[in-house]
């Protein structure tokens, strides 16, 4: 396709010769595709510049103080020096069950609604809702969630409110729009007559959800929540308003926490030396994890498309 | 339990489901709009913070908000598109497509911070630019990127075949045809996509905040720092201090953000009506 010359037409019949594609037009059709070709690869050139610039500040924390030490240290403390990150990452790690927990359910559930039960009508207010809930600010997120959700956390916990319970109530209506669209699509491309089968045997709407759909689109479900859990493991500056920010293990719903990426953004500002290379490290364990979920989640559709 | 009992048991938690979202997001916006309306007027918009408290308005954000933005607009808009072009007309399924497509959808899920970091490393120490607004662009324009590349792409895709084969059969080349009939067929998908990377990019804080710097200032060459109006709503509720312009702050940024996307909503549903 890329390469075809256009030559191979008919002459035209203003002209009495077959005229091939001249040699400059050719040049210049050449030279442009490899100018698109280039901007292509700006994508790859950008993952490739975050590893290298990302991994090159955090990579002294392996010499100091060692990986082991870095990944399965248990006290986060800058006055001491000590930067084991088992205490962030348990706080990203129980966040963000909790946030699948709550979101997931709600985004599927959804989903579904649009997908199968909702009218056109009704259709056209809730898909902007979940689109317009995408494209809210993760800031103000957190300033709702801080100003609102987490007094009445307070009531509830004890304590300021501030905590795991709080951060993952507000990521998990993060993730909704990440997950309700996309089990939308994958519910969307159920072929139509195994549900049109389910409806003539007499099964039920429900029946034919749980039984029929569900599983016929659970791949991309599975899908929808891998990069729904990207999106609440990353998410920062509402977890930073929401969540303590206390580098401590997890001690209750209501009693602070500190994650991965909260305690990058509290500390960048004034971090230096191992510190700073200990952040740095961090942001790269974050990149692994969100490629790894992306990989995940193409392992799994090419063993569907195989299968 | 009786199936068709089951089956409006059911029903109803599928409505509350959906419900459920539309209230949380009619909260949002009622509780920012409550709250922040009484703070808007031409003073709060045009003057600066002053004092302590950042009493007074908050100008310099605002510029600085879309300074960034549209610098980053200006840096993603032909690379992603072209990109985008590519993929959809010249690229031959093989391994280099497969790469390509697998950096863009890992640079789509990479946490905002870590574009921060990766600004703050590249452009603002290595490259010695300071925190400056091109610094803050470039960093976002990688975080946009992605976004850019799959909607121009799609509206590429949706692009009827039969339009290519006429341009072709007319005897154009390559180029003519994507440059004459396709990317006009496929321009208002194509600026759609655009304006919602847009809302998503005065949207962003953790890219800017270490890219950008923190000090209120009006930029006005490329090289200025700046504070956009994200970082300082952030800073305003973190210290607790002057809440009143933190509302004000949130509603102005919800305004702008639901503004890019009514805006591209409209344009697709014009296109629609459109071709029919």
């Amino acid at each position: 396709m890329a390469d075809e010359p256009m030559t191979t037409s008919t002459p035209s019949e203003s002209k009495s010769t077959l005229k091939l594609m001249s040699k400059s037009m050719y040049a210049k059709e050449a030279a442009l595709r490899n100018l698109f070709l280039l901007c292509a690869t700006a994508a790859v050139a950008g993952v490739a510049l975050i590893f290298l610039f990302v991994g090159v500040r955090g990579w002294p924390i392996i010499q100091d103080p060692g990986l082991g030490a870095f990944l399965f240290g248990k006290v986060w403390s800058s006055s001491t020096d000590q930067f084991g990150i088992l205490p962030l990452v348990t706080g990203t790690l129980v966040i963000t069950i909790g946030a699948l927990l709550l979101g997931a359910p709600l985004a599927v559930g959804t989903a579904v609604f649009l997908s199968e039960i909702a009218s056109p009508r009704v259709r056209s207010v809730v898909r902007p809702a979940v689109e317009l809930l995408a494209g809210v600010p993760s800031v103000v997120y957190g300033f709702f969630g801080l100003i609102i959700l987490r007094p009445i956390i307070a009531n509830l916990t004890g304590g300021l409110g501030f905590g795991p319970l709080t951060a993952a109530i507000i990521l998990a209506v993060m993730i909704v729009p990440t997950i309700a669209t996309l089990t939308e699509d994958a519910l969307g491309s159920v072929v139509p007559g195994i549900r049109e089968a389910s409806y003539a045997m007499g099964a039920t709407t429900w029946q034919t959800i749980y039984k029929v759909l569900l599983p016929a689109a659970s791949v991309g479900i599975i899908d929808a929540i891998i990069l729904g859990m990207g999106r609440a493991v990353g998410e920062t500056m509402a977890v930073v308003m929401v969540a303590g920010n206390a580098p401590q293990f997890f001690q209750g719903l209501g009693e602070p926490v500190s994650t991965l990426t909260s305690q990058i953004v509290i500390d960048m500002s004034y971090a230096s030396g191992t510190h700073r290379t200990a952040l740095f490290g961090m942001a790269v364990i974050l990149f692994l994890i969100s490629m790894g979920l992306v990989a995940l989640v193409r392992v799994i559709s090419n063993r569907k498309k195989e299968g | 339990m009786n199936k068709r009992t089951a089956n409006r048991l059911a029903l109803s938690v599928l409505w509350l489901c959906a419900g459920t979202t539309v209230a949380v997001l009619g909260a949002v916006i009622i509780y920012v709009f409550v709250n922040g309306i009484g703070q808007l007027s031409p003073e709060f918009i045009f003057t600066w913070p002053h004092g302590v408290n950042a009493e007074g308005g908050i100008w310099p954000t605002i510029v600085s908000t879309l300074y960034v933005t549209g610098l980053a607009m200006l840096i993603v808009t032909p690379i992603g598109v072209l990109a985008a072009v590519f993929l959809a007309e010249y690229a031959v399924q093989g391994r280099l497509v497969r790469i390509i497509r697998f950096a863009a959808d890992s640079l789509a899920s990479v946490p905002s911070i870590i574009m921060g970091l990766f600004g703050l490393a590249l452009f603002v120490e290595t490259m010695h630019i300071g925190f400056s607004m091109i610094s803050a662009a470039l960093a976002l324009s990688f975080l946009m990127l992605p976004i850019v590349m799959r909607t121009t792409e799609e509206a590429i895709r949706a692009v009827p075949k039969y339009i290519r084969w006429g341009s072709y059969g007319l005897g154009a080349s390559k180029w003519q045809t994507v440059s004459r009939i396709v990317i006009p067929a496929a321009m208002p998908r194509i600026l759609t996509g655009l304006i919602l990377a847009t809302g998503r990019a005065v949207g962003e804080t953790a890219v800017v905040i270490f890219t950008m710097g923190q000090a209120i200032n009006l930029p006005i060459s490329p090289l200025d720092s700046g504070r956009p109006m994200t970082v300082h709503l952030y800073m305003l509720a973190m210290e607790g201090i002057n809440l009143p312009a933190a509302y004000g702050t949130a509603l102005l940024l919800m305004i702008m953000i639901l503004f890019f996307n009514l805006t591209a909503r409209w344009l697709l549903r014009r296109n629609r009506r459109m071709q029919g």
